[in-house]
Order: C-alpha cells, then structure tokens, then sequence
C-alpha cells in the first residue's frame, strides 16, 4: 500500500518532468538544430536537390532529384541503378530492402533473373554481371553503382548518346568516389551525377 | 588481401577515436552522477517542478521513481499515437491502431525502438520530434542513471541501502551529457548530408520524367539521439541503411562511434566512481574484447559470403549499401547488436547465416558487448558478480566483489536478473511458433523462418530493436507479444538491480584481504568473457542450432 501511494507520487513528479524534457528535447531541441541547419547548410539540410545542369538547388521546382537518393532511369541510354525494393521501385514513402534471406528460392531466382536481363541489355557474358547489378540495396535508394558495373555499361551508353567511350569512361571517373581516408566504405560511382553529365556532354556535341 | 586492409583499417580508425574520446567523457560522466552541484538551469529546473535534488533515496523509491516515470511515458507516448490525426505536422497521417500504439509507446520508453511500422508512411514530425525523440533521451538517461546508481551503491558502505535520486541523475544525463554531444553531433551529420526540415514530402520530376518524393523532417536531431542513446529508431523505414538517415562512409563510422561512445564511457566512469580505476579498465576490457570478437566474425562472414544466393550473385550485396560496402555494414552490425541500438545500415534478414548468427548472438548475450548506454554497465557488473561466485566456489574462498560480500539474498537477485531475458526469448519464441497468428508473420519456412522468430523476440526481450525485417510484426498477436517481452525485458532486470544495488548500499565495504580474488586482472577479464559465454551458450545452443547453424550448413 505505501509502495503504491509512493507509485502514484513519483509518477505525478515523472509527469511533470516528462512534460519539461518535452519542451526542452521534443521542442527546442530539434527546432535549433534545424535553425542551425538550415542556416549553415540550407541545401543539405533540404535534401541536397540537384538541376538537370548538375547544380545546387533548394527548389524542388526546378531540381530533378536528390544528389543522395537513387532514382529510376527510363532511359536505355543511360546508365542504370541498382535494384530497388522501395515500393514499386525507388520510392522514397515506402523504403525498404527485400528481406529475402541468402537460402532464399525467391532471391536465386530474381538474381538468375536480373542476371540474364543485364547481360541481355549490355551485350555481355552473364558471368561478368558484377553482384551489385544483381541484388536490391538496404534502402531502396541506393545511389551508386560499383566501379565494375559503370564499366559494364559504358559502351551501351556511349553508343546510344553518340559519345566516345573513353569520354564516358573519363565521366565515370569523374563520378567515383574512393574510400574515404582511404579505408571507409567502398569505391562507388554516383549515378544520377554521371546521368547529368552524359547527358550535358552529348548535349554539347549535337 | 586487397579487402581485408581497409575492413580492419576502419576498426583501427573507430578504435583510435574511442580511446581519446572513452576516458574524457568518463571522466565527465564520474562527475555528473557524484558532483553534490547543481547547474543554474538545473536548479531552476528542480524548482519549478517541486523536487528535492538532493534526497537520497532508499533502492525501493528510487525503483519506483523509474517505474513511474516509465509509466506516464507510455502512456503519453500512446495517447500522441492514437491522437495523432489531431495534431500539427501530422502529414495527413491517422492514428495508429490501439495494438500498435501500446507496442510503438513501450518500445521507445524501454529503449528498445523495435518498429514495427514504416516511420515515413505512419507518423508525423510532430509525432516523431515531440513523442519519439523525447524518449531516446529519457530513457537512454533512465538506463544510464541505474547503471550510475548501482555503481555508486558499491561505492557506499553501510548506507542503509540508499543509493542516490533517481530525478537528478535523469536531469543530469539528459542536461550535461546526451543534449550537448546530440547537438553537436546533429550539426556534424547536417554537415554530412543529413536532412533536417520541417516539409512534408516535395515531388520532383526525375531526370528521365518520373516522379519522386523527397521526403523531409527533423532527422538529424533525432539519428544523433538515437545513436548516442544506443536507441536505434529510424526516422524513415530503411534506417540509417537511408540515404537522408545516413550519407556517407563518414557518417556511417560517426554513427558508429556514437552508439559505442557512452557504453564504453560509462564503464570507465565505474571505475572511477569506485576510486579503482582498474575496475572499470577490467570492464571495458571484457565489453571490448567481446566486441572485437563479434566484429571479426561478423566481417568475416559477411565479406567470405557464404550461401546459395551470395555464391550465385558473387558477393552478399542484398540488403547492403554500397557506399558502407560488406564491411562498413558488418561493422555497423555487430555495433547495433552489440550495444543495444538495433539501428541497422543493412537489411539484418539477408545477412549471410553466420553474420545473422553473430548478430542474433550479441543480442542474446544480454547486451553486454558493449551493450546499453546504462543496461551494458549493469548487465556486465552483474555479470562480474556471477564471475566471483563462481571463482569463488571453484577455490573455496567467500566470494565478495570490491570489498561487498555476495550472500545467498545477492545471488538470487543475480540469478533472476540472468534468467530473466533467457526465459522471455525462449518462451516467447515458442509461443510465436506455437499458434498460427505467430506463424503468419514469417516471411520464409524453415531454419530461416525460426531465425525470423527467434531475432525479433530477442531483440524485443533484450530491447534491442533491429529486426529480420521480413517478419510482418504490424499485427495485433506480434505487437502485443513484443509488447510484452520488452516491458518485462526491461524492468524486471532494472528492479532485480537496484534491490542488489540497495543490498550493496547496506553492506559494510571490506578492505580486500590475502584471500580476495582480484578482480581488476586479465585473468579475471579472461574469466568474465568466459562466464558471459557459457552462461549465454548454454542457454541458447539449442535453439540456435536449429536456426542460423543448420542454415550455414545446408
């Protein structure tokens, strides 16, 4: 019983505590920290969108996606993502991988799939399909491709936008990243980043 | 070889960085939960809400204080999720189901963020920066304010079982160690690309025509909370797997860094609350080294790639981003699952069988490897306790741990504390199995579903909260179980501490004498992984052999 009324007394203390660290960590907190944010650094802090000339924005108006976010490409002549499991592909309101476990019938198959896909389309041997190409991200999102996989599609691409491979081959070197201070993560090339700059580079040519 | 070089290169990297940063915020943490002042923003505090920082309270109090206080944060937490089509910044989103609701309003006040809904489809800014956000703080605060009081307790001699307040080393843990270093730390991730906004989702049109929503939200200052407060609940589904969650190679290891800072933190604070630094060397010791064990494994599965579908596509990419590679994601792994974040970076349910083993192992450990912001100090000092008796019993000397001497009445707290989570995920386990509304949340047959089952009840029990995510855990039986095993896995350890915390604070400090089995030793470090192994290998080998073990070798 005095266990109980002792409950019910810190409870009632836990409750207006409760209600302080609320304003404090809930409300201020996160507020100033997107005051912060959005003064040093308004184009991350928004999403870090890009235009179709590769630039900066803050306006979802005039960009054509995030510089941090995958996308599908419609497009046979640019280079393509990985595979998404994010809703329908790509989408950003339902993020996801598969789930599928490494015995899985389902994953073998969609891997023997994408594999046979991939060689179909870039006129290649299934067995140089290289394992991103062939497995869906964490996120969905997944912005890069491997070194391996740009290199795959560099000839497909540059016969389709009438460019010389070794100036495609030059963009996606342009477009990797090495491992930062030379042991995080893993070399990766940004995909949407080199989309633009093809695209820019075949635009000069015509 | 090419590989391997930067996989350790990057271990050798977070461990540098942890041993500058470990000590300092010990020694920071030793002040803040010893110091008798009060900070002027503290004392008004205190003030305005009509408490007596100063009151030393008796174990039973001081329980009752974090259960209170656990108790209205469920209850508020449930009353902003089934409010919140109410509320500002809802994004248009309803209430959650009253199940989903009581699981979601548990899951973060235990300090577990299991989540079984998908935050960018089902909850709101306000829900997620007012409800959410506030309970990575208090309850990682909470957790670290029973490890500080239990710490003290064996500081104490013949104190009448009184062991600090609970109300001032709450406001001291959320006011002078995990408010600062989140905000900076939330800064830091902006810098590094992390999103942080008050929009609803923007559709652009995409390079090729499409569609996109760029979704936003205050994201930085809840990633850098939920990592420091080894919390590990995703602003967006994928977690920090997500691009606006986590950007770089460098956010990833500074995320990394955060979930380990504070538990190693807090076990050099130990030693220095108990004036024997060498204690707390010893204990980080042993949460180090199992650490390191189950980074190796987990690296090394991960990047050999074993199974039928790592072999066929020629590496073990599914569910892994490639900025992070197979062993930034492998590093972060055995980090979430070894603290008890459970923020993930890759998809755990498509981990290879043994990398989904190693990280289901360091749950199952008790989260110790370094564990919780306060449950890792805890769970390993009772550890400890166990360690004496047994060395005790082997030798014949009375067992006693920094001069306390460990009764009958202190092993069977010990013992309850070690039962507690073992009978939880196994029983548990077995329940879901066992009725057909278990069974229909498993996405695969076999060994591979019963990993399924297994992962999500012991990451509830031992509040964890990362997932084999193709469970569909969103359903009542699923929510209510979980539900339960995470309230239960959560405070009846923390009650079974602090009454032994209660019965140190009574107890008479011994000068340790020729028969005391030194416990600041390698040996005694080699002796405490030892007992953590056995205790936990014991009681989990068999079910672990039926699922991630017969599933490496098929």
């Amino acid at each position: 019983m005095r266990d109980l009324l002792t409950l019910l007394r810190q409870s009632l203390a836990g409750l207006r505590v409760l209600l302080a660290a609320t304003l404090l960590v809930g409300v201020a907190y996160p507020l100033a920290v997107t005051g912060i944010a959005q003064a040093v650094s308004p184009w991350r802090a928004n999403g870090s969108l890009v235009t179709a000339d590769g630039d900066r924005t803050t306006d979802p108006g005039e960009a054509v996606g995030s510089a941090l976010l995958g996308q599908g490409v419609d497009d046979a002549g640019l280079f393509q993502p990985r595979p998404s499991a994010a809703g329908d592909g790509w989408d950003p309101l339902a993020t996801a991988g598969s789930n599928l476990g490494p015995e899985s019938p389902e994953l073998l198959a969609l891997v023997e799939e994408r594999r046979t896909e991939v060689a179909a389309r870039e006129g290649v041997d299934p067995a140089d399909v290289p394992p991103d190409a062939l497995t869906a991200s964490a996120s969905g999102l997944d912005p890069h491709v491997s070194q391996e996989y740009a290199a795959l599609q560099v000839p497909r691409v540059a016969a389709a936008q009438g460019l010389a491979e070794d100036e495609v081959r030059a963009l996606v070197a342009e477009h990797t990243s090495g491992r930062t201070l030379g042991v995080l993560g893993e070399p990766h090339v940004d995909v949407l980043g080199l989309n633009i700059a093809v695209l820019g580079a075949a635009g000069e040519g015509d | 070889m090419s590989a391997v070089v930067p996989a350790v290169g990057q271990v050798l990297v977070l461990v540098a960085v942890l041993a500058l940063a470990v000590p300092l915020l010990g020694r920071h943490l030793a002040r803040t939960y010893t110091s008798a002042d009060h900070l002027g923003i503290e004392r008004v505090a205190y003030r305005a809400l009509r408490l007596d920082p100063d009151a030393d309270q008796h174990w039973r109090t001081y329980a009752l204080s974090v259960l209170g206080f656990s108790l209205v944060g469920i209850l508020a937490l449930q009353a902003l999720g089934r409010l919140q089509q109410h509320l500002p910044f809802s994004l248009g989103f309803g209430a959650l189901p009253a199940d989903g609701a009581w699981n979601t309003a548990v899951s973060f006040v235990t300090n577990t963020n299991w989540q079984w809904y998908s935050g960018e489809a089902a909850l709101g800014h306000l829900a997620q920066a007012s409800g959410l956000t506030v309970q990575n703080f208090v309850s990682a605060a909470s957790g670290m304010a029973v490890a500080a009081a239990f710490a003290r307790a064996l500081a104490r001699s013949e104190a009448g079982g009184r062991i600090g307040n609970f109300w001032t080393d709450l406001v001291r843990g959320v006011v002078r160690v995990l408010l600062p270093v989140a905000l900076v730390s939330a800064v830091l991730l902006v810098l590094l690309g992390v999103v942080q906004n008050l929009h609803a989702p923007r559709v652009v049109s995409t390079l090729t025509g499409g569609e996109q929503s760029v979704t936003g939200g205050p994201v930085a200052s809840q990633e850098a909370i939920k990592e420091l407060g080894t919390n590990g609940g995703g602003f967006y589904n994928a977690n920090s797997a997500h691009p606006f969650e986590n950007p770089t190679p460098l956010s990833n290891l500074l995320e990394i860094g955060l979930m380990l800072l504070v538990p190693l933190a807090m076990a050099w604070a130990f030693g220095l609350i108990v004036g024997d630094r060498r204690q707390g060397a010893a204990v980080l010791g042993a949460m180090g080294g199992l650490f390191l064990v189950g980074v190796t494994l987990l690296t090394w599965a991960e990047m050999a790639g074993p199974g039928t579908v790592p072999e066929a596509a020629g590496g073990a990419l599914e569910g892994k981003e490639l900025r992070f590679g197979t062993a930034g994601s492998a590093l972060f792994a055995a980090a979430t699952t070894g603290t008890s974040t459970g923020a993930v970076n890759a998809m755990h349910d498509s981990l290879t069988a043994p990398g989904g083993g190693v990280a289901m192992f360091g749950m199952l450990l008790g989260e110790v490897s370094p564990g919780g912001v306060g449950s890792g100090l805890y769970g390993m000092l009772v550890l400890a306790v166990v360690t004496v008796f047994v060395a005790g019993l082997m030798v014949g000397r009375t067992p006693e741990y920094l001069g306390k001497k460990i009764g009958q009445r202190e092993i069977v707290l010990v013992a309850g504390y070690v039962l507690t989570t073992p009978f939880l995920v196994l029983v548990g386990t077995a329940v879901a199995l066992s009725v057909p509304a278990g069974l229909a949340g498993l996405q695969e047959d076999g060994p591979h579903g019963l990993s399924e089952a297994l992962y999500a009840v012991a990451s509830a029990s031992n509040n964890n909260g990362s997932a084999f995510g193709g469970l569909t855990s969103g359903t009542p039986f699923w929510n209510t179980l979980l539900g339960v095993c995470m309230l239960l896995g959560r405070f009846l350890p923390m009650v079974l501490v602090l009454a032994l915390a209660g019965r140190f604070a009574t107890a008479k400090r011994l000068p340790a004498g020729a028969g005391t089995l030194p416990t600041h030793r390698p040996l005694f470090v080699v002796l405490l992984v030892g007992v953590a192994l056995v205790v936990v290998g014991l009681t989990f080998v068999p079910v672990l052999v039926l699922g991630p073990i017969v599933e490496s070798l098929s």
